[in-house]
């Protein structure tokens, strides 16, 4: 049942493109919006027995049979689904409101139910060389998305992030190679067999070295995060919201998790790696974002050090730890796609995202203003928001894990967080109005939609936290 | 055929390697954003390389042809969608230096 | 057909290196070259499907695309490329000190393909493999090839006004 979440949206380009004229324009961002809507729904909805279920085409045949792979739905894969489909949703909506004509929200729209339909296939495979082929075409997606208005600040932007995906790629396929040679499949189950026997032979090692380097550039880890906030602030707005939000999680983090969880197993050494990497991206990240006159770039390198929570909380192995990950993926995919998606609407009525230049904008853009101060506390980790509690989970499992240090040093950043964001709270939207601002208005109902969904959304997860703690976070912690 | 290979091992991981590294230097060096492209194509060769020896010492060959032959697929589209962002910018600034691209920095 | 196959490695990084410090019309044809003596060998390890498709698409439509970039992107007059290739000369001699390192460093060190031979050799051809457990890969590639299309179509499209202009 699982495959229907690749092939709807393949099905849904091909729809669009038979020539079928201007009615296939106006289609596009509306039919983008119902698959994502669609697929949060069923998620939501349906219960887990259904995901089970075999899929049967026309003609009898079951999808499963058909493709000679079963594609298991657990937990995390839900979480994820989820996240896709909520921030694929505001994006699209971002988009009718931030991009002018017509052709150009036709291409966004196909490009954007094309880069849906990879980020579900990452989610999908269970096999090595099929999670590649899902990151390439996400990735590419993700390329064209950035240039989509060819502007000279997108090139660059776009030429850096391929180029530092084209040296990830080459090395996740290299790390594939290697652990063919180790286990003659690239199956995760096959190779986590052989892994288990021969696990510290150099081929492994090495194989392992390079999946880890490779998913470090693409999760834009420190320090490999140079592409990532060049990217980020170069591409339109609704890109933006789209890269932030999802599609470095999923082709990063998550199979960053998922590898770790499924294949590498996790040993001591590479739960080193990831407590040392995650600690110094949340450092960097939280120091550069800092130092930043432009919105977005800031908000880069805030998700940089998120991530770096993440990846803190997988070091710290299943359990807690890994429950905390988990919640903390999903969280930030909320909050930071708010803070994106208001970043946009401040950037399309006041034409700037210089924060030297912004000012007292709550005053002119209420709605903006309080869901942006919503998203920053969420990110800094103040009760009773989201952020608060995945952040605390993290931080209970490394300690629980025997890290002490590490967890102190999580709080500190933590506060730092809390520094970075109260400034650019205080000057950009508290404040005095600054006179580029005099003639503000709030932003239109499609950019006002995202914005209150989402943090209806960080409000709602903070405040029934702890009631889920039990039903939810510990099966997911432990699903794995 | 199997044994061989599985002796002669070494070198072609080297072969490999060295493949890799050539890449890896000339994205990191050149200025110019076709060279750029030209070492992440060199990259991809030294990956297919590490594929087919993988298949030759294994015994697996039809796995790993079916594997690099989805692999030369899709660096197809990505080298090509690379080259027009390359045009892209070219027609941006006027050259393909990698430096001109660069916009101040925050 | 030992001999054959070691001048064979030792040809490949040896036009790999060249092809990074030529200009950039010679770098295309160079890589193009790599592309067709990986071929042969993929050919001598018993892989020769792959290689069809490595000289096919790597070594032909590859090249084209590259030719095709270099064509529509500004070239040099003929003082300024002298220039430029000292310049790359210099900026690349590095390159074969590293490869040299690199080379014999790897050569030196000990190691093996240290797994044990779990398993055997199967007997599938690659038609059966490619159409059978790799389906969901042929899905991916028609995903990729939309992508492709949408991409062309949004990077080299000139924009409107000038179409209208000609």
């Amino acid at each position: 049942m699982g495959a229907l979440l690749v092939l709807l949206p393949l099905l849904g380009v091909v729809l669009l493109n038979l020539p079928l004229g201007k009615l296939a324009e106006k289609l596009a961002l509306p039919l983008g919006g119902v698959l994502c809507l669609a697929q949060a729904a069923v998620i939501l909805a349906a219960p887990a027995s259904f995901w089970d279920q075999a899929l049967f085409l026309p003609g009898g045949v079951s999808v499963a049979e058909l493709f000679h792979a079963s594609f298991p739905v657990d937990s995390l894969a839900r979480v994820m689904f989820l996240s896709i489909a909520t921030v694929g949703f505001c994006s699209g909506l971002v988009a009718k409101y931030t991009m002018a004509d017509e052709q150009t929200q036709f291409r966004f729209a196909n490009l954007l139910i094309l880069a849906l339909a990879g980020l579900n296939g990452i989610i999908l495979v269970r096999d090595l060389l099929g999670l590649y082929v899902f990151l390439e075409i996400t990735a590419v997606a993700s390329f064209v998305l950035i240039a989509l208005e060819r502007g000279k600040a997108a090139f660059d932007g776009a030429f850096k992030y391929l180029v530092l995906s084209a040296v990830a790629t080459a090395m996740i396929v290299a790390g594939l190679a290697l652990l063919f040679i180790v286990a003659g499949s690239t199956s995760f189950d096959a190779v986590a067999e052989a892994l288990k026997t021969s696990g510290s032979s150099q081929l492994a090692l090495a194989a392992v070295a390079f999946f880890l380097c490779g998913l470090a550039i693409k999760a834009g880890l420190v320090p490999f995060h140079g592409w990532l906030p060049t990217a980020y602030a170069s591409a339109p707005s609704a890109v933006s919201v789209l890269l932030a939000g999802i599609v470095t999680k999923t082709s990063g983090v998550y199979t960053l998790i998922r590898l770790v969880d499924a294949v590498f197993g996790y040993g001591p050494a590479v739960r080193q790696v990831l407590l040392v990497g995650g600690l110094v991206s949340i450092v960097v990240g939280a120091l550069g974002a800092l130092g930043q006159k432009d919105m977005k770039r800031m908000l880069a390198f805030s998700s940089i050090s998120q991530m770096g929570y993440v990846v803190l909380g997988l070091g710290a192995g299943p359990g807690l730890g890994l429950a905390g990950a988990i919640f903390h993926l999903f969280n930030h995919s909320i909050f930071k796609t708010l803070l994106f998606v208001n970043s946009a609407a401040v950037e399309q009525q006041s034409g700037t995202r210089d924060m030297d230049k912004l000012g007292g904008i709550s005053a002119k853009m209420p709605v903006t203003g309080t869901t942006s101060v919503l998203a920053m506390l969420s990110t800094a980790g103040i009760p009773p928001l989201s952020g608060f509690w995945s952040k605390l989970l993290i931080v209970a499992g490394v300690w629980q894990a025997g890290h002490p240090a590490f967890s102190a040093a999580a709080v500190i950043a933590s506060v730092l967080t809390l520094a970075y964001f109260l400034s650019m709270q205080r000057r950009v939207f508290f404040g005095k109005v600054a006179d580029s601002c005099a003639g503000l208005k709030e932003a239109s109902a499609w950019g006002l939609v995202p914005a209150l969904l989402l943090a209806a959304i960080t409000v709602g997860l903070g405040v029934t936290a702890p009631w889920l703690f039990q039903t939810f976070l510990l099966d997911v912690g432990s699903i794995l | 055929m199997n044994n061989f290979w599985i002796e002669n091992f070494r070198l072609v991981i080297i072969t490999a390697a060295l493949l890799f590294t050539v890449g890896l230097y000339c994205i990191l060096v050149t200025r110019n954003m076709i060279r750029v492209l030209i070492g992440m194509e060199l990259l991809t060769k030294a990956v297919t390389l590490l594929l087919v020896l993988a298949g030759a010492v294994t015994g697996r060959m039809a796995m790993a042809q079916a594997l690099i032959i989805t692999l030369i697929v899709m660096e197809v589209v990505a080298i090509t969608v690379a080259a027009g962002v390359v045009v892209g910018a070219f027609r941006h600034t006027g050259n393909v230096s990698t430096e001109s691209l660069d916009e101040a920095k925050g | 057909m030992t001999i054959a196959t070691y001048i064979l490695f030792a040809a490949i990084v040896v036009c790999a290196l060249w092809t990074v410090q030529a200009s950039i019309v010679r770098a295309a044809l160079g890589l193009a070259v790599v592309s067709v003596l990986l071929s042969v060998l993929m050919f001598q390890m018993g892989a020769p499907l792959a290689g069809v498709f490595e000289l096919s698409v790597c070594a032909g439509l590859i090249t084209v695309v590259f030719v095709s970039t270099i064509s529509m992107t500004a070239r040099l007059d003929a003082e300024a490329s002298k220039a430029l290739r000292a310049v790359r000369a210099k900026r690349f001699r590095p390159a074969i000190v590293a490869v040299a390192c690199i080379g014999a460093l790897l050569w030196i060190s000990s190691y093996a393909r240290d797994v044990s031979p779990v398993i055997g050799e199967t007997a599938e051809t690659v038609r059966e493999v490619l159409w059978g457990p790799r389906r969901l890969d042929l899905v991916g590639q028609i995903i990729m090839i939309f992508v492709g299309v949408f991409g062309v179509v949004v990077l080299f499209k000139e924009k409107r006004e000038k179409e209208i202009g000609r």
